[in-house]
């Protein structure tokens, strides 16, 4: 009985706290990222964990997933399913060039008072209104927008998946996301609903936490233009995240907004 | 002999100065291994800016299968993909094939041909990159400066999976 509720608190406080560094991370992580031959697929893992990339907390929710093929359309999963600590599914990579693989999350949240206990509440704007109890007091609600992404390239790379909607923290490459190399410098802008994201705080996580003692996050600042500059270490996957707090929100109950953004991106050995 | 005398220069005036002679010489290591296949192996020549001036050779799997069998594998000649491999529709006509065993293999290329086609003077790197399924990665380049204006032997040694590689440079 009260099993359920605490796990989904735990999610519910993961969700809502983008900003504190030791919330979970959801990410995705695929098994290759550079493909080629007549018939290429990738698999790809969704989890929220804290240590990368180990899934050992949540799955990532399949009715997020939503893949951006080379032409701008949206392409299926395939093969998907949820275990206990992680959802698994496949791309198939039938047009050549990059692919956007993203778990994409707009929703909302709340804490409110029902007979002088504090309670909470998250998920669709619009089931809100039904969903909150009679007698609920003092409610407030945050608006809510995370992005979590990775890329494939078949073959030679485009952009077009890269496109940004103009919703949320999003990712322009300036240096191709599947041509990342050890000790070589890789710049990305950042935009904020369409427009640079300046000064906003990234970090960048290593994956194989569980082997060394500290995480090792390399922080950095957006410009004023939203770009950011990150020289990789060494080879491997990394995890890269940004978050920001503000009070556009489309939802009119919302004060304030929660949006993130996390990529998993891997970088070869030169 | 005098007519031979006589005929050497006049073999000289007549060869175009287009005609220069590149030879390569890759040395594919004898490994002993339990597990041992092929390496998928990459020749070009690099302009200083990393690009590729031209696609000398590259070998991989040949066999037939829905994954395009050897082809889904040529990302792991990472360096290569990056440069302009991955722009490349295979096979390409005189220059993608089938991987090759351990010993000396020879390559003789002509300016003005394909491949190696009419390079403008300047600094170039020959670029010979290495990977072997189960096995590692490797990759050595060869500076050189062309067009030379005498035969120019240069070399260099891999460590693990390339041999030495040759380059005979002739104007």
């Amino acid at each position: 009985m009260l099993k359920r509720p605490l796990k989904y608190l735990a999610v519910v406080v993961a969700l809502s706290l983008p900003l504190a560094a030791q919330a979970h991370k959801m990410w995705l992580l695929p098994s290759a990222t550079n493909v080629a031959g007549d018939d290429p697929w990738v698999t790809v893992d969704a989890a929220v964990s804290n240590d990368l990339f180990f899934a050992d907390h949540m799955p990532g929710s399949l009715d997020r997933v939503v893949i951006t093929a080379p032409d701008g359309q949206v392409a299926k999963p395939e093969n998907a399913s949820t275990g206990k600590y992680r959802s698994v599914f496949d791309v198939h990579l039938t047009q050549s060039g990059t692919y956007k693989i993203a778990l994409i999350n707009s929703g909302a949240f709340a804490t409110y008072e029902l007979n002088g206990e504090k309670k909470r509440w998250r998920g669709n704007a619009a089931d809100m209104a039904k969903e909150m109890p009679a007698g609920a007091k003092n409610i407030d609600v945050t608006e809510s927008s995370n992005r979590v992404e990775t890329f494939v390239s078949n073959g030679k790379p485009n952009d077009a998946a890269l496109k940004p909607t103009g919703d949320g923290i999003e990712l322009v490459p300036v240096t191709r996301v599947n041509d990342l190399v050890s000790g070589e410098a890789a710049t990305f802008q950042l935009l904020l609903d369409g427009k640079p994201a300046s000064d906003l705080k990234v970090t960048a996580i290593a994956g194989a936490t569980r082997y060394r003692n500290a995480p090792e996050e390399i922080n950095t600042n957006t410009d004023k233009n939203g770009k950011f500059t990150v020289t990789w270490p060494h080879a491997g996957m990394y995890w890269i995240n940004a978050s920001a707090q503000d009070g556009n929100t489309h939802i009119k109950q919302a004060k304030q907004r929660r949006v993130s953004y996390s990529a998993t991106l891997e970088v070869l050995p030169e | 002999m005098r007519r031979l005398l006589i005929s050497v220069p006049a073999v000289m005036l007549a060869a175009p100065a287009m005609a220069a002679d590149m030879n390569v010489t890759v040395t594919v290591p004898q490994l002993t291994v339990a597990e041992y296949h092929r390496p998928y192996v990459s020749v070009w020549i690099e302009r200083a800016d990393k690009t590729i001036a031209s696609q000398l050779a590259v070998w991989y799997a040949q066999k037939e299968s829905k994954e395009g069998a050897g082809t889904k594998w040529l990302p792991e000649l990472r360096l290569w993909w990056r440069h302009g491999g991955r722009d490349q529709q295979m096979p390409v006509d005189g220059v993608s094939g089938a991987t090759r065993p351990a010993g000396d293999q020879m390559l003789k290329f002509q300016s003005g041909k394909a491949p190696l086609g009419d390079l403008p003077a300047g600094k170039y790197d020959l670029v010979v990159e290495a990977a072997r399924e189960t096995g590692g990665r490797e990759v050595v380049h060869v500076p050189f400066e062309w067009p030379v204006t005498a035969a120019q032997h240069l070399d260099k040694s891999g460590s693990v999976e390339l041999g030495t590689v040759k380059l005979d440079l002739a104007p």
